[in-house]
């Protein structure tokens, strides 16, 4: 009995020393690792100065004096800085990014869907969609783009008009930019209360179908609030909205919205290529959901696209999230291949002129890896937290 | 992504400790047994591997002469090709021994960069190349015209320039080698290609057409091209240095790849002390004292190897120009063997 009591006392104090060593042994090792950081950043200063190369990060503001082809914030060589053109380089890849992750999820799910038709056609091509896709490595496919978007457009002096103004060649689509007077925030006020009346008008309806079964209509009453009354409102405004509409020069088209063919190469393939990834983890999360609740939803009187929608989505949704996001991290990283083709993203810009205008490739490179690496987290931030609502909700 | 390969191995070798030789560069070599030397590796006149994959051009040239300055053999050498944004950080980590690829000493690469510049090899300027049906006869007609251009160069810098000065708008499209430049200027992407007028005339015989286009007048700039070391080994600086000088005092004492062994022989002071008779200059520098004998009965004078790279003997057709001995009114003089 005295026995069976001191082991029992012992117990709890031999599992606080355990714990106590484990996070001693995590201190050193946490020790350990900062401490090699902290030589290797001394190391680098010490070399960097021994070997006269100019270190730390003063470069920032210098005058860039290098010419960018594609800035959505105003950069001009001859003011703008090192730190401005890092900007115009990142704006460009989340450009890139974001746009080509809408396109590849669309395309994806289309694709995904389509392999699980019944049909047999629609299925064999977007299986072929998928094994292509997959199948030939990425710079490839971003070369086959740029070579075929660039010969397969006219000269400049062959170019094509388009309706509405704008003009296509080869150095890219010029479309007409909208040019906003001051009373456009008015259209826009409106436009944002018929948005959020129409949005509050759905949430009504819905509850009050859950509860009493009744329809309450919700399209005539959004196409009034969304377009009739921002448009009237337009209208009493005296259209308040120009556009300047590009015109040929003799050697390249000015004015109008530029859209290089270089950017369009680069969407194009990242969005088909990842897309083809998504297509198969699409395909896989909707193969999880047990036939089933097809069935089921089917004896219900559902039909096909309700079921697809309303049945097996949502449940495939919980499958196809993870490695949806590591689809959108690898797209993200992949605009990276831009400078293969010319189109200044943060790599061609930053990590590629820059770096060789200063020759700082420590802080260059550290610069750049810690961006790539905080987006990626953001984004995957983002998709748990998507993730969270998707789950099942446990009882 | 071999740059970003470059990059990280520069990064690593410096926050490892390691450290690039400093002053033991030549030991070093001489330990190896061969020289590396950084190259252009895609342009013609420079540094071109032939169909049978021997390098050939007037940079390689420079990189044989010294071979044979250290090893009396000038095939000890191995070529290292390089783009223009990855060539620095490959000199800074210790890849390669010297940069020679059509490099242009300016003040800041000279001094934050960590290297040096030992001596002008070629006197170059910027130019443009345009098609012949664009009927354009002057840089200065190129208002909003797009060009292509090479990234990580001067020639990227001097275009904004350029353009700026002369009030002219400007679509620059940049690509991360000449090669890719080139290719987009082709297919019509542009509608000039720039870079260094001696590599406009390269670049334009690799076209499929080459006589569609042409070479504008304008030079837009100075480019004065030079082999590139480290900073702080003063040695392999001055070894640098001297291999160009001597082919420039060959050329000027009528010493030739032909006659060398001959002018051994000579009364000559001036050429008694070049080739080695008398003195002890290559061993000052750690290396034997007939180390410019070696140089020119290996790779001939600098007259010679230019006129055999670029000039009446090659594709490219160069006038010396700037680059004629100063005696022949050029900007080319060596300084005295003494």
């Amino acid at each position: 009995m005295a026995e069976q009591v001191r082991a029992a006392s012992q117990q709890p104090l031999r599992r606080h020393t355990r714990r106590l060593g484990n996070v001693a042994i995590q201190l050193v090792t946490l020790a350990i690792i900062a401490g090699l950081a902290d030589g290797a950043i001394f190391d680098a200063v010490q070399n960097l100065t021994r070997a006269h190369i100019a270190s730390g990060f003063g470069f920032w503001n210098n005058t860039a004096g290098f010419d960018i082809s594609q800035a959505l914030i105003s950069y001009s060589p001859s003011t703008s800085t090192f730190g401005r053109a890092f900007w115009v380089g990142l704006l460009n890849t989340l450009l890139v990014a974001a746009i080509g992750i809408v396109l590849a999820t669309v395309l994806g799910f289309a694709v995904g869907i389509a392999r699980l038709s019944h049909n047999w056609l629609v299925a064999k091509l977007a299986a072929g969609y998928v094994e292509i896709t997959r199948n030939v490595p990425l710079l490839l496919q971003l070369l086959f783009w740029y070579n075929a978007v660039l010969k397969s457009l006219p000269e400049l002096r062959g170019s094509v008009a388009l309706p509405g103004g704008a003009i296509l060649n080869n150095r890219g689509l010029f479309l007409p930019r909208p040019e906003f007077a001051s009373q456009f925030s008015i259209v826009l006020i409106v436009l944002a209360i018929g948005i959020a009346a129409t949005v509050a008008l759905k949430s009504y309806a819905n509850r009050r179908h859950n509860r009493t079964g009744e329809e309450v209509p919700v399209l005539w009453p959004a196409l009034g609030l969304i377009v009739v009354l921002p448009l009237t409102v337009f209208a009493l405004a005296g259209f308040p909205l120009t556009f300047s509409i590009p015109h040929m020069g003799r050697f390249n088209v000015s004015g109008g919205v530029e859209i290089l063919p270089e950017f369009a190469a680069l969407l194009l393939a990242l969005s088909v290529y990842t897309a083809g990834f998504i297509a198969e983890v699409v395909r896989a999360g909707m193969l999880s959901v047990s036939h089933g609740q097809v069935e089921a939803a089917q004896a219900l009187g559902l039909r096909s696209g309700l079921t697809l929608r309303l049945i097996v989505l949502p449940q495939a949704m919980r499958v196809i999230i993870p490695p949806l996001t590591s689809q959108y991290l690898n797209l993200i990283k992949n605009s990276s291949l831009a400078v293969a083709i010319g189109y200044p993203d943060l790599v061609q810009v930053f990590a590629g002129t820059v770096l060789n205008i200063t020759g700082q490739a420590v802080e260059v490179i550290a610069i750049t890896m810690a961006v790539y690496l905080f987006i990626s987290l953001f984004v995957s931030l983002l998709m748990n937290l998507y993730a969270g609502t998707a789950a099942i909700a446990e009882r | 992504m071999k740059r970003l390969a470059t990059a990280l191995a520069l990064v690593m070798a410096l926050a490892s400790g390691v450290q690039a030789a400093r002053a033991e560069t030549l030991a070093s070599i001489k330990e190896r047994g061969e020289l590396i030397c950084g190259g252009n590796g895609t342009l013609a006149g420079f540094g071109l591997p032939d169909p049978q994959g021997n390098w050939t051009g007037f940079d390689v040239d420079f990189c044989r002469a010294m071979a044979a300055a250290i090893f009396n053999d000038p095939k000890k050498v191995k070529f290292v090709p390089l783009t223009a944004k990855d060539r620095f950080t490959a000199l800074q980590s210790g890849e390669i021994d010297v940069l020679v690829r059509n490099t242009t000493w300016t003040l800041s690469r000279d001094t934050s960069l960590g290297l040096d510049f030992p001596a002008i090899t070629y006197y170059d300027g910027q130019g443009f190349m345009v098609r012949r049906a664009l009927k354009v006869s002057s840089a200065l007609e190129l208002n909003d015209a797009s060009i292509c251009v090479q990234q990580g160069t001067t020639s990227e810098l001097n275009l904004a320039d350029f353009f700026r000065t002369n009030h002219m708008g400007l679509k620059t499209v940049t690509f991360a080698t000449g090669e890719d430049a080139l290719k987009a200027y082709e297919s019509g992407r542009c509608d000039a290609y720039t870079t260094d007028s001696s590599g406009l005339y390269g670049e334009r015989q690799k076209l499929a057409e080459p006589s569609g286009s042409i070479v504008l007048p304008e030079i837009i700039s100075k480019e004065p091209l030079s082999p590139a070391v480290r900073h702080g080994d003063n040695q392999w600086t001055d070894i640098v240095r001297w291999t160009h000088y001597v082919m420039l005092d060959a050329e000027e004492l009528g010493i030739n790849k032909a006659n060398v062994d001959e002018k051994l022989k000579s009364d000559d002071p001036e050429t008694r002390r070049l080739l080695g008779v008398e003195g002890q200059y290559g061993e000052a520098m750690g290396l034997t004292n007939d180390w410019a004998y070696r140089i020119i009965k290996h790779v001939g004078n600098y007259g010679e190897i230019f006129e055999r790279n670029l000039g009446q003997g090659s594709p490219l057709k160069i006038v010396r120009g700037l680059n004629a001995l100063w005696t022949k009114g050029g900007l080319q003089y060596g300084p005295p063997i003494r």
